[in-house]
């Protein structure tokens, strides 16, 4: 038996499956300084430790259901589209969704133009539309490759363009995040917004995929 | 106050070929590279300064600059239409 297994049998429960691994190593130099600091405003009183709890549950409830909903209303809506376009904040704002002060810029796909979205310096990411990024996003490969190859990061996510359509990638190197508009699947005409925003998905917004109907 | 910005859209830049010490957000495959600038952002603090906390005033004018991939990549395999969009502030810019 593996260490990463365990078996019981205890009558009525009875199976073999994975446990999570225990994250038992050493704390890192900037793990250690991030409790230190936190520690420290706490103690001082810049901030509670209910305030840091309260920040990260927040965060972690935003998801990509809030981009979803950003995405079907310009579907359904040209003049949202437009100003969606022309200023990504102000229009996310105007669903009721908190941006912050994030800078969005929302690249639309059409059938001439697919874009695609990385930080190849780190892991800047619309996290007040989307949420926490995805692992992937944060590697070293996708951050290296996707400026570098960008049609085999894609084909790697089962998006084979056509090479009429031009691949725009946009480097979030600095103040801007960026969201990508996909185009509306064929076959959708008439569809509520609820329903619309249940094919938008979080791959979909950083551009490695299309929405379709399946 | 802000730094003025230098350029418009369309104008062509050439990024600086440097390798100053410290926090830099220009990323390497991009330095000496030539583009189009594809709008002005707005004015931001200097990174280079935040990260050492002093106030990185006068905030720079920051540009999305507009690359072609074939003239970043001598092998690169795709669309010539095919483009990278960089977030890159003004000191880092010259006319190209």
């Amino acid at each position: 038996m593996s260490d990463l297994h365990h078996d019981h049998d205890d009558g009525a429960h009875s199976h073999h499956h994975p446990t999570r691994p225990d994250t038992d190593a050493p704390l890192t130099h900037y793990q250690v300084m991030e409790i230190a600091l936190r520690e420290l405003l706490i103690e001082k009183g810049i901030f509670s430790a209910d305030d840091v709890r309260r920040a990260v549950e927040a965060m972690d409830a935003r998801t990509p259901a809030l981009g979803a909903r950003v995405v079907a209303r310009a579907w359904t809506d040209p003049a949202y589209k437009a100003r969606l376009l022309a200023n990504g904040s102000d229009a996310v704002r105007e669903l009721g969704i908190d941006v912050g002060a994030t800078r969005l810029i929302v690249v639309e796909n059409t059938q001439h133009q697919h874009n695609l979205v990385v930080c190849t310096l780190c892991s800047c990411y619309p996290r007040t539309v989307l949420g926490l990024p995805p692992d992937w996003y944060k590697s070293r490969a996708y951050r290296s490759r996707a400026v570098r190859e960008p049609r085999a990061v894609l084909a790697e996510f089962g998006t084979v363009l056509d090479p009429a359509i031009d691949v725009r990638v946009h480097d979030s190197t600095a103040d801007m995040r960026y969201l990508v508009l996909p185009e509306r699947p064929r076959g959708t005409e008439g569809w509520s917004e609820e329903r619309l925003a249940a094919l938008v998905t979080r791959d979909s917004m950083i551009g490695v995929t299309r929405p379709s109907l399946q | 106050m802000s730094a003025a910005p230098r350029f418009a859209a369309g104008a062509r830049v050439t990024v600086r070929r440097a390798d100053p010490p410290g926090h830099i957000r220009t990323p390497w495959y991009i330095r000496g590279k030539t583009g189009e600038i594809e709008r002005l952002c707005g004015a931001f603090p200097n990174p280079e300064e935040l990260a050492y906390n002093r106030p990185g005033t006068p905030p720079q004018p920051l540009y999305r600059v507009r690359f072609r991939q074939r003239e970043l990549w001598p092998d690169y395999r795709g669309a010539p239409g095919d483009t990278i969009d960089i977030e890159i502030y003004q000191h880092w810019l010259e006319p190209a």
